[in-house]
């Protein structure tokens, strides 16, 4: 009876808990809220561990569906399955999840139990979104996430937060909404919303290319892919640190699981026709973002900017369309997700203490945070794609898978080796060494033993999947081959 | 004589409503200030009865009385049943207010029932006198509710505007009837509809009619262009009148739409589809633009109100069966929406003070947990954000427009919704983002509180199971087009 539910069961529980703690909001000291936060995130954590532990990597159907009737007029129903490309991400959401709680935990949140429980609900949803097989199950899912994020940015951000948060959520949502008539419009053609039927619906190339196109609007804005990116340095600068972990950790990834799951299967024709200007985009974003990283006074915009030039590598994977290139793209989503998270939580422990992002109120912290330092420097490393780390892997099978391609594609592509260490390790120069830079940075002390577990953990982590990316690749192995299989094959051609 | 009798059971609620409306009246006169609530309990109760005596006559088949002119169908049923249970939720949210301001008098529930008289004989007839006759019922009664607080200029001002231009597009949609009985030769839709069916009429003379009868029908609505009215007498009158004029008479101005364009001029479908495409862009683009530079709260609800009935518009476009459920079922959102927002203005308003800039709103969730959170929700509905009801609204007037293979108006429909989203998220931004500037000190009324709390909360569920309102509304229609 459970087995058939698991995957309702995550993406319930979390929306469950969240619930509970603003309903107990008045009712309990923020001491117990703390603990009704971390009890329900790990509740919700430990409930999607069998989702992996019984995940059949040798198939490449969806599994643990779970279907039910829900707007019968217009065929929408409750449908839900995981294959490779949604298990690895569940977890990571359901992680995070627990990791921001934790952070959360002492620092001077004003109205916490709210902050928990928004947190909470988004990582339902969000699971939501990896588990929806129907388009419209998926859309909801996709939009309603959108609320609980603009309020904690608009809720808990910084000063400029109102224009941030609004920014976020028009941008995201044009590009929804179009995606919306996408639906419709296949709607109109197949009489259903199930994404496994668009996935063999006979389209012509010119109305794939529209599909596409309000596709990428949509997904381009979320990753964000070249020039579609100005919302993300300012939604993360403005949010609190929590915010801007969930922000780079999974959201950006909804963006690049929505294009192996929509766009690029049920408009094949048009990805191929599309494929050099989404290579050139993603190039862009790579080169030219990096280089604008390099420029940044303010360290969360730098980190921002470095997401955007790395999420590029997803993309550029994702459509070079070769297995060993959209593995490398998948590994590299995880990576990104659990270095930019630790990234971001670096700085929201510097910004806890003194208040301040600007880099150059910074220099010598390693003199009064040694241990502190020593992670920093590991996530700079792993952010420049230092081998032996997560961050190494999925550049290296991308830029291999690029060599295959075209010798310059992947050259481009190799040069963000050097940029990416450039402003990594420039960030880390300026802010850790040299002599302590003013009095704020010599009233500094080392992170206790809650931010040693947190960053303990995700460092390891990193480590582990640097070198054992086997671990991701079992599961999506199948996944990656069914879906080289499906945009292979030329739907327009059987019209 | 005998054949009479049957004919009028299908009359009964309409009968009882008058006589209803009489009697509060005349009781009103014998009440003195501390018994007020007399009057609304009696007002309660006949909307009630009303309701159970609709319900008696049942739903089948199309029934008709008195020489044709009166239509009981499946349609009728629905928006009866809706209109008094919108004017019961109107009574209860503006009972205390209307109290304190020493305006809940029995002229008010009557003109209330006189209104409500109108809507149903609109929504009943099959025949343009009877439609003229309920119009006007209707527009009378709502002329003087807006002037009901008669010490105020604003109040005035608003319903002789509303009275001069409801007078101009009554003359229009008379001439349009008149030329429309002209060339026919008869006052019964249905008969109209086949004489344009059978026999060779000059179109263009026909069409100039249309134009007049659709005009009409677009003033009713609130359409842009003949949008003018709307935002000075939403400002103009006191709030619960405003929530009035927002909600019951759209449900006869939808009925008119029906039984003109659908039930009688099917046959000019290509004229009339231009013309409500242009009025559906027009009123969602300029509705949803012009809101966002109104500071006052009942001013920007006023506008937002236009960009849905270009929604509702975009869906009888379509022209299709499956084009009138989604509208139907668009309006049936829209009015429980807007119930819930101006029951909110309304709670957080009182006798000397009431919210009217939204700069008013500000820091509401830190003085007013509960309501900010209601009114997120509404906003969040009105945006049509799932997982709310507004999202199905939309969802399903964009699905009939997709289907019917033109994607362009459902691609300004979702960019001008996407610019009304920016004056809802204004309001959460004011309630949650921003500290409070003044202190609203108003003790909230617990029931009405826990009715709004159903009332908003319900578009939270709706929007969770939205398949119940959504196969109610297309019932409606199905039975009787």
């Amino acid at each position: 009876m459970i087995a058939n539910h698991i995957l309702s069961i995550a993406i319930w529980s979390p929306i469950f808990f969240g619930v509970l703690i603003l309903i107990l909001n008045n009712r309990l000291s923020t001491r117990k809220i703390n603990y009704v936060a971390l009890f329900g995130s790990l509740v919700s954590f430990i409930v999607t561990i069998p989702i992996y532990k019984n995940f059949n990597t040798a198939l490449s159907t969806f599994q643990f569906q779970e279907f039910h009737h829900w707007i019968i007029p217009f065929n929408i129903n409750y449908h839900l399955g995981v294959d490779g490309f949604s298990v690895p991400l569940i977890l990571l959401t359901s992680f995070m999840t627990v990791l921001v709680v934790l952070i959360s935990y002492q620092s001077g949140i004003f109205k916490k139990a709210g902050y928990y429980s928004a947190f909470l609900i988004m990582s339902g949803l969000m699971i939501g979104v990896f588990c929806s097989l129907d388009a419209i199950l998926y859309y909801i899912f996709w939009e309603a996430m959108l609320i609980p994020m603009f309020l904690i940015i608009g809720i808990w951000g910084g000063s400029n937060r109102i224009y941030a948060t609004i920014k976020f959520f028009l941008y995201t949502v044009l590009g929804s909404l179009l995606m919306l008539i996408a639906f419709l419009y296949l709607y109109f053609k197949s009489g259903t919303f199930s994404i496994i039927d668009y996935y063999y619906l006979p389209i012509s190339l010119e109305v794939q290319i529209f599909i596409f196109l309000a596709f990428f609007m949509a997904f381009a804005v979320k990753i964000p892919m070249w020039p579609l990116h100005t919302w993300l340095p300012d939604a993360h600068v403005q949010a609190p640190t929590g915010g801007s972990v969930i922000l780079a950790a999974i959201m950006l990834k909804l963006g690049g699981y929505s294009f192996i799951r929509f766009a690029m299967p049920i408009a094949p024709d048009a990805s191929l026709f599309l494929k050099p200007f989404m290579i050139s985009l993603s190039l862009i974003a790579i080169v030219y973002i990096a280089f604008v990283a390099l420029i940044q006074k303010d360290m969360k915009k730098l980190i921002a900017y470095s997401s955007i030039s790395h999420m590029g590598f997803v993309t550029l994977g994702l459509f070079l369309m070769s297995p060993l290139a959209v593995e490398g793209a998948y590994i590299q989503m995880i990576s990104h997700g659990f270095i930019s998270a630790a990234m971001f939580i670096c700085v929201g422990i510097l910004y806890d203490q003194t208040h301040s992002r600007e880099i150059k109120n910074y220099g010598g912290v390693i003199n009064k945070m040694p241990i502190f330092t020593a992670f920093a420097v590991f996530f700079a490393m792993a952010n420049a794609g230092l081998p032996g780390t997560s961050g190494f892997v999925g550049e290296f099978m991308v830029i291999l898978g690029a060599m295959k391609e075209n010798f310059w594609i992947a050259f481009i592509a190799a040069t963000t080796l050097i940029l990416g260490a450039a402003y990594s390790l420039w960030l880390i120069k300026r802010v850790f060494y040299g002599d302590i830079g003013n009095a704020k940075v010599g009233n500094l002390s080392d992170i206790k033993s809650k931010d040693f577990i947190v960053l303990g953990t995700l460092a390891s982590l990193i480590l582990f999947v640097g070198v054992y990316p086997k671990i991701i690749s079992d599961i999506t192995n199948s996944s990656v081959l069914q879906f080289i299989e499906l945009i292979s094959f030329s739907k327009a051609a059987i019209l | 004589m005998t054949d009479l009798i049957p004919q009028l059971n299908l009359l009964l609620p309409e009968i009882f409503i008058a006589i209803m409306a009489m009697f509060i009246l005349l009781v009103g006169l014998f009440i003195d200030d501390k018994n007020k609530h007399i009057s609304y309990g009696l007002s309660q109760f006949t909307l009630l009865c009303a309701g159970l005596i609709t319900a008696s006559i049942g739903f089948s088949q199309p029934q008709f009385a008195f020489n044709d002119m009166f239509i009981f169908d499946s349609l009728a049923l629905f928006l009866k049943m809706m209109s008094y249970i919108t004017l019961s939720i109107v009574f209860i949210y503006s009972k205390k207010y209307l109290f304190d301001k020493n305006l809940l008098n029995g002229e008010y529930f009557s003109l209330s029932f006189f209104a409500l008289l109108g809507v149903m004989l609109m929504i009943s007839s099959k025949n343009l006198l009877l439609m003229y006759m309920g119009l006007e019922l209707l527009s009378l009664s709502l002329y003087a509710l807006i002037a009901l607080n008669r010490d105020d200029k604003k109040s005035n001002e608003a319903a002789i505007k509303y009275f001069v231009l409801g007078a101009l597009a009554s003359g229009l949609l008379l001439y349009g009837m008149s030329m429309l009985y002209g060339f026919s030769g008869s006052l019964d839709l249905y008969t109209i509809g086949n004489v344009i069916q059978t026999q060779n009429i000059n179109s263009e003379i026909l069409v100039f009619g249309l134009v007049f009868i659709v005009v009409g029908i677009a003033f009713k609505l609130g359409a842009v262009p003949f949008q003018m009215w709307v935002p000075d007498v939403y400002e103009g009158s006191v709030t619960p009148i405003t929530m009035m004029i927002s909600t019951i008479p759209k449900f006869a101005a939808v009925a008119m739409l029906i039984r003109f364009l659908f039930q009688g001029l099917e046959s000019l479908i290509v004229d009339w589809q231009q013309m409500l495409l242009i009025m559906a862009i027009l009123s969602m683009v300029i509705g949803n633009i012009t809101a966002i530079a109104q500071k006052k709260i009942k001013r920007m609800l006023a506008y937002s109100t236009i960009s849905h009935i270009g929604f509702v518009l975009l869906g009888f476009y379509v022209g299709t069966i499956s084009g009138v459920q989604a509208s139907i079922f668009y309006l049936s959102t829209y009015i429980i929406m807007t119930l819930a927002v101006f029951g909110l203005v309304i709670l957080l308003s009182s006798s000397t003070k009431s919210i009217e800039l939204i700069d008013d709103l500000k820091g509401l969730s830190q003085t007013h947990p509960w309501e900010a959170f209601l009114m997120m929700i509404v906003m969040f509905s009105l945006a049509g954000i799932p997982p709310t009801i507004g999202f199905y609204a939309k969802f399903s007037i964009l699905q009939v427009v997709v289907d019917k293979e033109v994607v362009w108006p459902a691609i300004v429909a979702v960019i001008s919704a996407l610019i009304g989203m920016y004056y809802y998220l204004r309001i959460i931004r004011y309630m949650y983002f921003e500290k409070p500037t003044k202190k609203i000190n108003i003790k909230t009324h617990f029931p009405m509180l826990s009715i709004l709390t159903i009332n908003a909360g319900g578009l939270l569920v709706l929007g969770i199971f939205p398949k119940t309102l959504m196969s109610i509304s297309a019932l409606a229609v199905g039975g009787s087009l």
